[in-house]
């Protein structure tokens, strides 16, 4: 008896320390080269709302991107109609579907269909009078494809542009099927970073149309294949938006897909900031090609559909580099570098939740919330010393054990503690300090029938277990079902809470019952302090 | 030490017409209270919209700060002092325009608008009105799925539906009334306040197992005496470890709401209502449904 006692303290003892060891990086930054070698070296992570930082749950634009995506196909279709002679009258993208008439035999139009654009289904189709209508849509696997891209697409890029503008410990992950969380914890100027995040960064090239009339565009009478698109300045002193029409031809020539690279660079004249950009070796050609086929017109520049530049070609530029200027702070160009860089986002992205806290109101919450923990904590362990005296010394170490053990399982799965998170550890303990009085009062009330002290504590814990061991299970329950379908705050809370409750079997329950039985089964123990 | 005497006779369940009509009452003036307030007031977690928390560096009028978020197209914001000197709460319910845009630019737009002093954006919560949607049919999945668990396992631990049944009656007594405290102080329904309710039910379903166990026990002791005694004794001689435990976490709750600042204000007046109401059930609501279920449906079948 003795002897199995002592192999459970060993144990029991081990447990505990191996506990207190995972808490040791959370506690200190110094830590021994020879730690990470040997142990854990992960710390307790602080939620966003207890260290400041910023929480950004995102959704991919799916339906632009299928558009984006149908407008390409719409563009090889007009193509390869020219190439087969086929007379066409009206090709064009409404929405998702391609609107396409033509006249002549519908087969040759079919086969074309059928052989090079398998992923387009015929959505309705009529004849008459030797025109035929038909729409096209892309059929729904393809569809759903094109989606999917645009989601993985949005997440690789999202992350890159996050790494090149440095934050520590970054979280970018895909919630469900199409949405992005973003986590940057301590963020500075969440502002700036929203910003670099959610821009989409399309760069185009397409040429001014020159015989167009601006004046008539503007009034409604936009000429056929052109649109309008705006530069917009803003004067630095006023804060007042400026914006410039532009009558441009439709056809993007170039996108900023073939962009190797962008970096900030200084006007030698006025000293103000731009971005210089680097095609690849494909993009350079074409845009060799570009610029000696339009020399002596004017090239526009377009960012996200506003206009930047659009000056006039002077001559055929090979070597692969442009520049785009537009009055920039040093800061909006270095962060426009890094977008056009990481590339162009498939499809607008829309923020759905965002939640910013301050680093210090970080620092507020942890502090009161520290003190207000360790007065009440005090108070607690005050409370049962003098309460049950020497019994109520070994619930005290249970209770401090209870928390040290959750705190050091959050720190071992990389769990977060947040705000709710700590509503579930307090819940925990409540249920901790609940389970010693009981089993306390329990104690009492076997000695009062003139119980042995051996014999109390024995029919004590025996007695007082059904009823901690049904309301912690009942709990337990309940906090797994809350972890498996509540979101964030309510996931929080489930997982101190569960973490808390299964620590707490084993601490008020199995660890004061050794220490109980190691002092009670000293020769002349013959009273009990409680 | 001995705050409770061991050996107390009070006659708890024969209050239970008086108790009853006060359980009702309670209840009734919580329906009465959330439907005169138009519903619970969902804060922005539930129901959509922005909220920013603003510092300045030196004092500022409310009624200056209200006519810059209208200058600054925050339309219909709620502007609130809050918490410490120079800190403000700025309010826009639903997503009134463009909210998303407006969160981007709301440092740079107020800053030009007190040009002379600083301020610091100390918090900004955005949700969009799906998102907002998706939270509460979520949280409310995930509470009534908690429910139906727990009506099982108690049901299946104690070898009586009734013993399940009181349980969960106690906790929608619980859980109503909390609710009703909160329509009655006017407090945003929050995911804090929602962690809140979930605490109290966590709470109250522990303080009615405790006492539903010791029933479990004395049932087998005392097997001439009637149902409505053993409920007595039980209550009785597990009270001692009800105030001793509803008393210690009534003392943290307490330094909580003294101590730890006007975040957690509401959070804490919700937990002070829950913690009572959860003690109050267990012996008012959930020992009366046993007894009901009991005495008049499956009528004298008492088992173990």
């Amino acid at each position: 008896m003795v002897k199995s006692l002592r192999w459970k303290a060993i144990l029991f003892g081990a447990i505990a320390v191996f506990a207190i060891l995972l808490l040791v990086p959370t506690v200190t930054s110094q830590l021994p080269p020879w730690w990470s070698k040997v142990l854990p070296s992960e710390k307790v992570h602080l939620g966003l709302d207890l260290q400041g930082g910023m929480y950004l749950l995102l959704t991919v634009e799916g339906d632009k991107a299928v558009e984006s995506y149908v407008e390409q196909i719409r563009n090889n279709l007009r193509d390869d109609l020219k190439d087969q002679g086929i007379p066409v009258g009206k090709l064009e993208r409404e929405k998702d579907r391609i609107v396409l008439e033509f006249s002549g035999a519908k087969e040759k139009v079919d086969n074309l269909l059928s052989t090079r654009f398998t992923t387009l289904r015929e959505l309705s189709s009529s004849g008459e009078g030797g025109i035929w209508k038909v729409q096209l849509v892309l059929d729904s696997k393809e569809t759903d494809f094109v989606k999917k891209r645009a989601i993985d697409q949005a997440l690789e890029i999202i992350r890159n542009r996050i790494d090149q503008f440095g934050v520590s410990e970054p979280e970018i992950t895909l919630q469900g099927t199409d949405r992005i969380l973003v986590q940057l914890p301590g963020i500075r100027d969440p502002q700036r970073a929203i910003n670099l995040i959610g821009q989409t960064a399309l760069l185009e090239f397409k040429l001014v149309d020159e015989e167009g009339n601006i004046e008539e565009a503007l009034k409604g009478n936009i000429p056929a294949g052109d649109i309008i698109l705006y530069e917009k300045s803003v004067d630095r002193q006023t804060g007042a938006v400026k914006k410039l029409p532009f009558l441009l031809k439709e056809k993007t020539l170039m996108t900023g897909e073939f962009i190797k690279d962008a970096r900030v660079s200084l006007d030698s004249q006025f000293h103000e900031p731009y971005v210089a950009m680097e095609f690849t070796d494909v993009g350079g050609r074409l845009f060799e090609q570009i610029t000696a086929a339009n020399v002596k017109k004017r090239l526009a520049i377009i960012l996200d559909n506003s206009v930047y530049s659009a000056p006039v070609i002077q001559e055929r530029i090979a070597g692969g580099r442009a520049q785009i200027t537009g009055r920039f702070t040093t800061e909006q160009a270095k962060d426009l570098a890094v977008v056009l860089r990481s590339g162009a986002l498939p499809a607008p992205v829309k923020i759905l939740e965002q939640r910013t806290v301050g680093p210090s109101l970080g620092q507020d919450s942890i502090h009161q919330g520290l003190v207000s923990t360790l007065i009440s904590a005090a108070l607690v362990v005050l409370f049962m010393i003098v309460y049950y005296k020497f019994a109520g010394v070994i619930a005290d170490v249970a209770l401090v054990l209870n928390i040290i053990i959750t705190l050091a399982v959050l720190a071992l799965f990389r769990a977060t503690l947040t705000l709710p998170g700590i509503a579930g550890l307090v819940l925990s303990v409540g249920m901790a300090v609940d389970a010693n009085i009981l089993i306390h009062e329990r104690i009492k009330e076997e000695l009062r029938f003139g119980k042995t002290v051996r014999a109390a504590i024995d029919q004590g814990y025996h007695r007082a277990f059904s009823a901690i061991i049904d309301s912690n299970l009942t709990t337990l329950i309940s906090g797994i079902i809350l972890y498996q379908f509540g979101t964030g705050p309510v996931k929080g809370f489930a997982v101190t809470l569960s973490i808390g409750i299964l620590a707490n079997i084993f601490t008020a329950v199995y660890i004061t019952r050794i220490i109980f039985d190691y002092v009670t089964l000293r020769p002349g123990a013959k009273t009990l302090s409680i | 030490m001995e705050l409770i005497p061991h050996n107390t006779r009070f006659d708890f369940i024969g209050k239970k017409k008086i108790t009853l009509w006060i359980s009702a009452i309670a209840i009734l003036v919580s329906f009465g209270s959330i439907l005169l307030h138009g519903g619970l007031r969902y804060g922005v977690d539930f129901s959509g919209g922005l909220v920013a928390e603003i510092k300045f560096s030196k004092p500022v009028d409310v009624s200056e700060l209200r006519n810059a978020t209208d200058a600054i197209g925050l339309k219909d914001a709620v502007v609130q002092k809050f918490g410490g000197e120079n800190e403000f709460l700025i309010r826009v319910e639903k997503a009134a325009g463009d909210l998303e845009a407006m969160s981007k630019s709301i440092q740079t737009s107020l800053q030009g608008r007190f040009t002379n002093n600083p301020l610091e954006i100390r918090r900004v919560e955005l949700v969009g009105p799906k998102v907002g949607k998706d939270l509460k049919t979520k949280a409310m999945w995930a509470v009534g799925l908690a429910f139906v668990a727990i009506l099982i396992y108690v049901a299946f631990r104690f070898h009586e539906f009734a013993y399940g049944l009181g349980g969960i009656v106690a906790l929608f007594h619980d859980v109503v009334v909390t609710f009703g405290a909160i329509s009655v102080f006017n407090i945003e329904f929050s995911l804090n306040v929602l962690a809140v309710i979930l605490t109290i039910i966590g709470f109250s379903i522990n303080d009615t197992i405790v006492i539903f166990d010791r029933v479990r026990e004395n049932i087998k002791k005392m097997r001439k005496e009637d149902l409505t005694t053993i409920f007595n004794v039980s209550i009785n001689e597990t009270l001692g470890r009800t105030v001793l435990t509803t008393g210690t976490v009534m003392m943290v709750v307490l330094i909580l709401f003294f101590l730890a600042g006007e975040v957690i204000h509401d959070f804490t007046i919700a937990l002070i209502v829950g913690l009572i109401t959860g003690t109050y059930s267990t012996v008012y609501i959930a020992s009366p449904v046993v007894l009901f279920w009991e005495q008049n449906i499956s009528k004298g079948k008492r088992r173990g």
